[in-house]
């Protein structure tokens, strides 16, 4: 491109470019590479080693690129004199300092944390609070709010763990998904992990030997105590999966690997989630149309009690745990 | 209560659970059932459009046992109807025009994956769109936020690392931020429903109780949900995000996700605030001058990139200033007009990113434009597709670009004063720079190859075929029928006011 050209020519004569400029013909990548995972499953160290001098290229690539692109940037970027970079800089603390006044006067001037009068002290935290066990026998209020008067809400938090743990996957999982079948790259990972990790350490056996039966039934009584007291699915479940870890980390991947693999993960994750899905559109449709659902809510305080809550807390329970769990395998060596 | 009117509820149902099943099943069936779903979801909602246009009304539905303050509740009407059957069809054709370079560029044990994220981001779309709580709105924020994070990098080089990560940061501060101010309107009015907020919001404004808070508050929903939809000066992620993933996502992305959360902040200033505090807060001039601002600068920027696909992303950014400067004129016929422009950008937009890849594959998988001359000879569908939808975004009579913005000058007369004069400005000059970087696009795509180019032609496969002859039809179509569109979209409007 030369430099004497208008706006207007070069403009007009986008197509006619011919790069010469080396830099413009990388920038431009192709529409048909391959996948990368699938040389990284081939020769992990070797990809390795050519992902990361190609990332060094491409951090130069970048950073002329987004000179180009954000004019913003470019134009603190051309701007050679000395002053230019301390007043962006000036501009950008008085920005902040602005932000800051403005948001604390926003703070100030709110209704005082637990008056009496506050709009947030209405109707609805009343009905909540006086007409919630009747109507919805949860002897814990926030079980009952949570699972059964906005259980809408709940579903999309629970479906929020679901994307995040496939993203992670996504990210983080190598190899194949059947059973059995090792990679090159999962190979190379295990034996990072062995590196890593001590195998064997008597005193963390010993203690996960007491501690680990402990904290399953503890998180299993928080889970399926919900709506009797404090706790419920979300609590319990990262309990169980604190749990599962500690198991995982003090006897190694194999003996975790005889009741809970890859397959284990995706199905009760599933199963969970459409049983909660399942459950409550029968619930929604019928409260929707005005017809009776059929499904008693027992004495309040007995454990089977509070319509769908108990069995909407178990779903919950083990989405959360096998989610925790999940998180902290692919993290340590992208799969189980 | 007649079946027709579980159909909301019934879609939502059916897409979060297709997209949990689809987590289950082999890639080559999951993408058929996201197919398959989106068709579904396309005919319910558009029988519930027809049913409640005959009925003339609108209606709420309780999800669960509980009335509204206390369960949850979506609402329905005409115009929610036709934004849902339009986000499906264009979503079914970007599955289906993407689908081959999903299989090429995707690790084929997590081809399922994409197909999860779009049929959760169909289920978060319809959710935010029918929702009745401000609440479960957050909710499907979030889903949409990981969703499309995941599209992105579904096909994982460094590019799309960079950003996704890139567009995580940008999103998540965008989805602090909504979250912020749905607590702060929640201290301020103590409720999350869309209706009861606006009797707490209308006492709150003519006392004049509150007022910073107040102002912060709806300041604060519109940064959040403007960073989300790629607004003008937070819109840096948008390029790099939409130029490099697969063209499935670059579709969903630019004409499904960013609309979404358009639409939500669309239903939260003029139902739950209610224009006339907007106004009368003078808060509809930010919406303006910034959406002005990125009618110009976003096609400014279309006009100097060298690659095709970072072209039509740019383009996207002037397209959502549009939007944005119709919201701010403060008039019905300028909120009517932004809507009508949310339904043509769709269609025109996920056609562009389809068609590119298609036009790509045609000359050496290049998207520079000293390659692309001709590829429209050599792909003539894709080529077909790319001009129709390039010249619906132009304005050219009969598509609906132009009755867009024939409904845009006339809101800016009805407007008056300082928003007629800058909207008509913006609008001419926005028109002159669309028109050179899509036609002369355009005009490349049918020159003669370079000297000395030769490549073999990939064809596009059927189903990306038949995509690209959907996006055809459906683009004429939204032209064609624009008097009884606009008509849909004026009853919905009244009654989803």
């Amino acid at each position: 491109m030369k430099k004497n050209e208008s706006f207007w020519q070069k403009l007009l004569s986008l197509d006619e470019i011919s790069y010469e400029n080396p830099l413009d013909e990388q920038l431009i990548d192709a529409e048909t590479d391959q996948p990368d995972s699938v040389l990284r499953q081939q020769s992990p160290v070797e990809y390795a080693f050519a992902e990361i001098l190609q990332e060094e290229k491409q951090e130069e690539l970048y950073i002329a690129e987004r000179l180009e692109a954000n004019s913003l940037h470019a134009w603190v970027g051309r701007q050679s004199k000395k002053w230019a970079k301390p007043v962006y800089s000036l501009l950008c603390a008085l920005f902040c300092v602005a932000l800051v006044v403005f948001l604390m006067s926003t703070v100030i001037e709110l209704p005082p944390f637990g008056a009496a009068d506050n709009p947030t002290n209405n109707e609805v935290a009343q009905r909540y609070l006086e007409k919630g066990l009747e109507e919805t026998g949860a002897v814990n209020m926030v079980a009952g709010m949570i699972l059964d008067y906005r259980a809408f809400d709940t579903f999309g938090e629970s479906t929020v763990l679901f994307v995040a743990a496939c993203s992670v996957l996504l990210l983080l999982k190598l190899g194949d998904h059947k059973d059995g079948e090792v990679s090159p790259a999962m190979l190379e990972a295990e034996w990072d992990d062995r590196h890593h990790e001590p195998k064997n350490d008597a005193i963390l056996q010993m203690a996960a030997r007491v501690l680990v039966p402990v904290i399953l039934l503890f998180g299993m009584y928080i889970v399926l105590a919900g709506h009797l007291g404090p706790g419920g699915g979300f609590s319990g479940g990262a309990v169980m999966g604190a749990g599962l870890i500690l198991y995982l980390n003090a006897f190694g991947f194999r003996k975790t690997g005889r009741f809970f693999t890859y397959k284990t993960f995706r199905w009760v994750t599933f199963v969970a989630l459409m049983t909660y899905a399942l459950l409550k559109s029968y619930s929604f449709f019928c409260g929707a149309n005005h017809l009776e659902s059929g499904i008693s809510l027992g004495t309040p305080g007995a454990i089977l009690s509070s319509g769908l809550i108990l069995p909407l807390n178990i779903c919950v329970g083990l989405i959360v745990m096998c989610i925790m769990y999940a998180f902290y395998t692919l993290f340590r060596k992208g799969g189980m | 209560m007649p079946l027709i009117r579980n159909f909301p509820f019934f879609c939502i149902m059916l897409s979060m659970m297709c997209g949990i099943g689809s987590a289950m099943l082999p890639g080559r069936i999951a993408r058929k059932v996201t197919v398959a779903l989106a068709a579904v979801v396309a005919a319910l909602n558009a029988a519930l459009m027809c049913h409640l246009m005959a009925a003339g009304e609108n209606y709420h539905y309780l999800m669960g046992h509980f009335p509204a303050p206390w369960g949850n509740e979506l609402r329905a009407g005409p115009l929610e109807a036709l934004l849902c059957t339009l986000f499906s069809l264009v979503l079914l054709f970007s599955a289906l025009g993407g689908q081959g370079k999903v299989k090429v560029q995707v690790d084929p044990n997590k081809e399922s994956i994409v197909y999860v994220m779009l049929n959760l981001v169909l289920a978060g779309t319809q959710s935010m769109l029918y929702t009745n709580d401000l609440f479960t709105g957050y909710v499907f924020i979030e889903i949409m936020t990981l969703g499309s994070c995941a599209l992105i990098m579904n096909r994982q080089n460094g590019r799309t690392m960079v950003s996704a990560m890139r567009y995580m940061i940008m999103s998540l501060l965008g989805s602090g931020m909504t979250l912020m101010s749905i607590m702060l309107i929640y201290t301020l009015t103590g409720h999350l429903l869309i209706e009861n907020i606006r009797q707490s919001v209308e006492v709150l404004y003519m006392s004049g109780q509150y007022h910073v808070p107040l102002t912060v508050t709806i300041g604060l929903f519109f940064v959040g949900l403007g960073i989300k939809s790629a607004l003008f000066p937070f819109h840096t992620w948008l390029a790099d995000a939409y130029g490099y993933s697969t063209p499935t996502a670059s579709a969903v992305l630019s004409s499904i996700v960013s609309k979404a959360y358009i639409l939500l902040l669309f239903k939260i200033f003029t139902r739950m605030i209610g224009m006339d505090v907007v106004v009368g807060l003078h808060l509809n001039d930010l919406f303006f001058a910034f959406g002005v601002i990125a009618m110009i600068m976003g096609s400014l920027s279309a006009t100097h990139s060298h690659d095709l696909r970072r072209m039509v992303a740019y383009s996207s950014v002037a397209q959502i200033g549009y939007i944005y400067a119709g919201m701010g004129m403060g008039i019905t016929a300028g909120l009517i007009a932004a809507l009508y422009h949310i339904l043509i950008h769709s269609a025109a937009k996920s056609a562009l990113f389809i068609s590119s890849s298609a036009l790509a594959d045609a000359s050496a998988g290049s998207k520079r434009f000293s390659d692309l001359r001709g590829a429209g000879r050599r792909s003539p569908v894709a080529g077909v597709c790319f001009s129709i939808a390039a010249m619906s975004l132009v304005g050219v009579p009969v598509l609906g670009g132009f009755i867009s913005k024939l409904v845009f000058s006339q809101a800016a007369f009805s407007a008056g004063g300082v928003h007629m004069w800058v909207m008509l400005l913006a609008l001419a000059v926005s028109t002159l720079l669309n028109v050179l970087y899509l036609f002369r696009t355009v005009i490349t795509l049918y020159r003669p190859a370079r000297e000395g180019f030769t490549c073999t032609v990939e064809k596009p496969d059927g189903a990306a075929v038949c995509a690209m002859v959907g996006f055809v039809v459906l683009n004429v179509l939204l032209g064609v029928l624009a008097q009884p569109i606009l008509n849909v979209l004026t009853t919905g409007f009244h009654l989803f006011m």
